[in-house]
């Protein structure tokens, strides 16, 4: 397989193998230590502008299959990996990643030393990287230098929102409740998870003013997940504001979770290298049980930085202390920053979604 | 909650000689809980009949008996000892069974020695085939289609039911190796294989049951805490199907050919029993996938610290008997400093940077 190189805005250089697309691909450079999942991390829009690694060192064994899709298409902006197997063997695979990644136009690199990168980025943190089978370290580390857009000053959630607004889930004779869901970068296993328990769902763009969005009348409001520095979100902030008091259900996850933070007083700030990965412990405050989680965010909430007096922090991450759930104390409003749908992940908080269900019940009298 | 003040001295029962079924993973991970144990101010009386042992090393325990595993000579120790508390799903299936033992003599009653992790109640209910498919079904965790013949007219009976969920696996009941039995693929072949099995057997009995040879033989490790905290150790997938025994075949661990949709429906399926069974402390699950499809059998449960333990360990840095110890004195997975990095707890799902192999055929 023809060379690549892989180089980081410090001047690290890994060299490797090419996979994928052939060409150039720059990024900020994360890392997930999940062991499967790799096409829903692929497809996430929370990895947009980003080149993924992928810690466990042997990707691609089970080849891709649409099921696993989050999204309409690879959002992340390259694939860093140790090694691409070279059979892949599953009875649902439709194609092999490399294939999957040539289709789809993703720059990959493996041969890397990922125990390394990975704690290049430990630590001294998340930074730019590109990827490249045609360019030279040199020719790329001087482009990363010279760049003046890094990952942080781009509106990324605008890049990967839905156009046009869209339902999912059952007709409307059918649904039991009707959900209005503001587009961050939602993933398909939310609009699912909502549907089998009977919501119909209604994903609108992230620049869809709160009035057209109350204008249909939903049970509930529902804050997707999605990519980039909330700070830069001010027009999705305003829109979770008047959500909040329009007075009805709202559930936010990830990305949710922060602007839910921000529209009610708080701040965000950026985490040295983030949260990605299927085994994060959770503590509920409310019942002092911890569960493992899926997590896929580089942002977090200043707990001080909230007002007491309207909203309570309701979980923590055991590793870090860093706030992972929320919940207003006077309204039926809460949300969670890890990821109750999985997909990948492990499932033991899915009943979140039934708490949302729940409350809409208890709303709709 | 923190540990129990109350236990000043506890006893741990090794596993006895090295033989097929009580390999030396069993001293790792007695060592482990030693040292757990100790370190919590907990004094230490081992016993173990095997001096060929790092745990029997005058080290490990504050006493060290080197005396057969049997009731009579524990008995003696804990008249001398008078321990508090015993553990003992430490010492692989021998320990286990003492245990068992000692509590249905009164011996534990007895001495006031409190069996302490995992009720015994729950490894009986994880250990009888029948109470453990009963739990099984109450949970709705798929297991086997099974049934027990005893003569030709129930056999004959059996082989003109709708929708048996053929092919079908024969064992006869007490013959040398299962010798006898075979997989029957149409109603005249189970009559053949059944007949002779009912033959063959000195108790004229054959259990007939869905056959699942050929699909994946999928493992989980898993832990659970007083405070009902359940994490996922490792998981683990057997190099041939079901139908090669595991002892003639290569374990991989992490599994490679699951996808995540598969690894999670497995790893939820394993955290349900933990919970379903009670258990405080270590237990791995053994499955059935079907290489085609996303159905899948339990197998069956071990409700204790077992070879698997041992490689999951190895595989992820783990320290499954250390922290069973420590779960087994009463404290939760969120109060376990994890010594590997120092800073962490012990409620968090290992992410292992590898692939780790284990050819048990090159271990005996």
């Amino acid at each position: 397989m023809a060379e690549a190189v892989l180089v980081l805005s410090d001047g690290s250089v890994f060299k490797g193998q090419h996979f994928g697309a052939a060409g150039t691909t720059f990024g900020e450079v994360v890392f997930n230590t999940g062991m499967t999942g790799y096409q829903e991390a692929l497809t996430d829009p929370s990895y947009a502008g980003q080149l993924l690694t992928m810690t466990y060192p042997l990707i691609g064994n089970y080849g891709v299959a649409d099921v696993d899709i989050e999204s309409n298409g690879v959002q992340v902006a390259g694939f860093v990996v140790r090694t691409l197997a070279d059979v892949a063997s599953n009875w649902r695979m439709q194609g092999t990643l490399h294939d999957y990644l040539v289709k789809s136009g993703t720059v990959g690199i493996q041969g890397i030393d990922t125990r390394q990168l990975t704690r290049v980025i430990r630590a001294g943190g998340v930074m730019m990287g590109a990827i490249s089978s045609t360019e030279t370290a040199g020719e790329l580390l001087e482009k990363l230098q010279s760049s003046t857009s890094g990952y942080d000053q781009i509106d990324w959630v605008s890049r990967v929102t839905t156009k046009q607004p869209y339902t999912w889930g059952p007709s409307e004779a059918d649904a039991r409740f009707h959900v209005a869901v503001l587009d961050c970068g939602i993933k398909f296993n939310i609009l699912r998870s909502l549907a089998s328990r009977g919501v119909r769902t209604t994903v609108f763009p992230a620049s869809t003013p709160a009035s057209e969005m109350i204008a249909t009348n939903p049970d509930g409001y529902f804050l997707s997940p999605g990519p980039g520095d909330p700070a830069l979100l001010g027009y999705a902030i305003t829109t979770v504001t008047a959500l909040i008091n329009a007075g009805k259900p709202v559930m936010g996850i990830c990305l949710g979770n922060q602007l839910l933070g921000c529209a009610l007083g708080g701040h965000t700030y950026k985490l040295p290298f983030g949260h990605r990965g299927a085994n994060h412990p959770v503590k509920d405050l409310l019942t002092g049980k911890v569960v493992i989680t899926s997590q896929n965010h580089g942002y977090a909430l200043d707990p001080d930085s909230l007002p007491a007096d309207d909203v309570e922090v309701t979980q923590i991450n055991l590793n870090d202390g860093t706030v992972e759930g929320l919940r207003h104390r006077h309204l039926p409003v809460f949300s969670i920053q890890y990821h109750p749908e999985a997909s990948p992940g492990p499932h033991d908080s899915n009943q979140y979604f039934d708490q949302f269900v729940s409350s809409m019940e208890a709303a709709k009298g | 909650m923190p540990r129990r003040l109350d236990l000043k001295k506890v006893m741990v029962i090794g596993s006895g000689p090295i033989v097929i079924g009580q390999a030396a993973e069993f001293d790792y991970a007695g060592a482990q809980a030693c040292r757990a144990l100790r370190e919590e101010g907990i004094s230490v009386v081992l016993v173990n009949s095997n001096p060929a042992t790092i745990m029997t090393d005058v080290e490990m325990a504050d006493r060290v008996y080197i005396e057969p595993l049997t009731p009579e000579f524990l008995e003696q120790i804990i008249a001398r000892e008078r321990p508090q508390g015993l553990v003992p799903t430490l010492g692989g299936q021998t320990g286990l069974n003492l245990a068992s033992k000692l509590s249905e003599l009164g011996i534990l009653e007895k001495y006031d020695v409190e069996l302490l992790g995992t009720p015994l109640s729950t490894i009986q209910k994880a250990e009888d085939r029948e109470q453990f498919r009963a739990l099984m079904r109450e949970i709705g965790e798929p297991v086997p289609e099974s049934w027990i013949i005893d003569s030709d007219a129930a056999l004959a009976e059996l082989s003109v039911q709708d929708n048996l969920p053929w092919p079908l696996i024969v064992r006869p009941a007490y013959t040398l190796g299962g010798s006898g039995g075979g997989i029957a693929h149409t109603i005249p072949e189970l009559l053949e294989i059944g007949g002779r099995g009912l033959r063959l057997s000195p108790v004229s009995q054959v259990m007939i049951e869905r056959c699942l040879v050929g699909w994946k033989e999928i493992e989980y490790e898993v832990m659970r805490d007083a405070n009902d905290t359940c994490i996922t150790i490792c998981n683990m997938e057997n190099f041939d199907p079901m139908g090669v025994h595991t002892g003639d075949s290569i374990v991989v661990a992490p599994s490679q050919t699951l996808s995540d949709k598969e690894y999670q429906m497995l790893r939820t399926a394993s955290l349900k029993i933990i919970r379903a069974l009670g258990i405080e402390g270590g237990c791995n699950v053994q499955l059935a996938l079907d290489p085609d499809t996303y159905a899948y059998y339990i197998i069956e449960v071990n409700p204790r610290v077992s070879r698997s333990s041992a490689l999951a360990s190895k595989a992820t840095g783990y320290p499954i008997a250390r922290v069973a110890a420590k779960i087994a004195i009463g404290l939760h997975l969120d109060e376990i400093e994890n010594k590997v990095t120092g800073r962490t707890l012990a409620c968090f799902e290992p992410a292992p940077g590898l692939l780790c192999c284990e050819d048990s055929t090159l271990a005996i």
